[in-house]
């Protein structure tokens, strides 16, 4: 068994208080737009987190936690890559709340100076991997805790907007599990590459029904 | 765990201790605890949908906001309307009053990851420093629900007659342990055959000696008892600091 699994499942764990409970990736507008109604809808939906969003912040929570003196850049490479306003306000806020936690946690995972990165906090991404090479994770694992929380958020906010079975739900996340562990890998293998040149993989439609979701008079979840 | 945590006490960022250096760079604004009454005083206040939470922290800012400084966070289940009800209520400056969504579960983002509470709270309080009194409301919920010891510093759990009068014997952590326990619309309770005497009688076995405070919000005057121990609270808060 690796080193600090317990830290990561720890960071792993939707219950480590982080906020990131009031949020579902996108699954809620995708929903009201008519997109996902049924468990094949889901896993087509989670097909395209992965092959877009997924592996860029997997990418860059790899490289935050490889590369500490990189993080600025990192943070302003992220943000261009994130078209949406509301879902870069959406990721500053749940990376300033990451560093809240973390920092109450344990002293040795107050990586207190990414605050001062940006007024709104840091990017979620790079705030992961900064607390996760704080907590002694390798870069991989990192990768892995991120990809870990897309799919949780998904499938859970999956599961509370449409009363999917979430037996189905889960047996869908678990057949992703080897696509996760590949993508964390893949991530690693690009954790000390130049900032600038991480994966770009955004799903435009995606960044739009943000945009629109936050306008929504009625919703459940903030993103 | 920072050698200065208190257990217990509520979490606080802007009283800049140091604890040295993580990580390679020096680390300036670790998260320190505020001492009691060195802050402002911070009250949750819980309770049912539709039990009367938002008026009664109407008219609670309307009672106090002329004499105390204060600042509120919202949580909406579904959206901002509280929030923008109290601003459309005018009962605050705008800009003392924060929505905070809570996604499907309100009593998650009040006791189990209070981190978006906490957020709200720190950066209302440095906005409007210095600040005597934060409210947080929280988003409707059932009866398990409970603040989180390290969010508040004091909770008031608001039922309502017309949920029916067996609520207090059902008990629950809000209803048993709040620190007032406010029963509210008693101007409905002929109407839905409820006996205050009942509630009465039911909450003080599962409260002890713990306050309770029948209102009727629709009433001009229906949050003065509730302001009343509000000052009172304020003032033993202030009194613990000046003790230390």
């Amino acid at each position: 068994m690796g080193a600090g699994l317990a830290t990561l499942l720890l960071l792993a764990d939707s219950r480590f208080p982080t906020g990131a409970h009031a949020h579902s990736a996108g699954i809620e507008a995708a929903h009201g737009r008519g997109d996902v109604r049924t468990l094949a809808d889901l896993a087509d939906f989670l097909d395209g987190r992965l092959a877009t969003v997924g592996p860029t912040e997997a990418a860059f929570v790899a490289a935050a936690c490889a590369q500490p003196d990189e993080r600025p850049e990192l943070d302003r490479e992220l943000e261009i890559r994130t078209p949406s306003p509301r879902l870069r306000g959406v990721s500053r806020s749940l990376g300033r709340q990451l560093l809240l936690a973390a920092g109450i946690v344990g002293p040795t995972l107050a990586i207190v100076d990414l605050r001062a990165l940006h007024p709104d906090g840091p990017m979620q991404p790079v705030a992961l991997g900064a607390v996760a090479a704080a907590a002694g994770l390798t870069p991989e694992q990192a990768a892995l805790c991120s990809l870990h929380h897309l799919v949780g958020a998904v499938t859970t906010g999956a599961v509370r907007l449409i009363g999917l079975d979430p037996f189905d739900v889960q047996a869908l996340a678990a057949g992703l599990a080897p696509t996760l562990d590949r993508l964390a890998a893949d991530a690693a293998a690009t954790a000390l590459d130049h900032p600038a040149d991480l994966p770009a993989g955004t799903s435009l439609l995606n960044d739009i029904l943000a945009e629109h979701h936050a306008t929504w008079e009625v919703r459940l979840f903030a993103s | 765990m920072p050698p200065d945590h208190q257990p217990g006490q509520p979490h606080h960022a802007s009283d800049g201790h140091t604890h040295g250096h993580h990580d390679g760079l020096p680390d300036d604004t670790a998260w320190a605890f505020g001492a009691p009454g060195t802050r402002a005083l911070r009250v949750g206040i819980g309770g049912p949908v539709g039990s009367g939470k938002t008026a009664l922290v109407a008219a609670l800012c309307r009672l106090l906001a002329n004499e105390i400084s204060t600042v509120v966070v919202t949580n909406d289940i579904f959206t901002t309307e509280d929030a923008e009800a109290l601003r459309r209520m005018a009962v605050l400056a705008d800009d003392r009053i924060a929505p905070v969504e809570t996604g499907a579960c309100p009593h998650t983002a009040i006791r189990d990851d209070i981190s978006a509470n906490l957020d709200a709270v720190e950066q209302l309080e440095a906005l409007h420093a210095p600040v005597d009194l934060t409210i947080i409301e929280s988003g409707g919920d059932n009866l398990t629900a409970i603040f989180s010891r390290a969010l508040v510093d004091r909770q008031v759990f608001v039922i309502d007659v017309a949920g029916g009068d067996k609520v207090p014997r059902k008990g629950g952590p809000g209803v048993t342990t709040a620190d007032l326990l406010v029963i509210n619309k008693t101007d409905l309770a002929p109407l839905v055959h409820a006996d205050l005497g009942v509630m009465d009688r039911d909450a003080k076995v599962r409260r002890g000696t713990l306050p309770i405070c029948f209102t009727s919000l629709v009433e001009p005057d229906g949050a003065v008892a509730v302001a009343a121990w509000l000052r009172e609270q304020l003032a033993s808060w202030r009194a613990s600091a000046s003790e230390r």
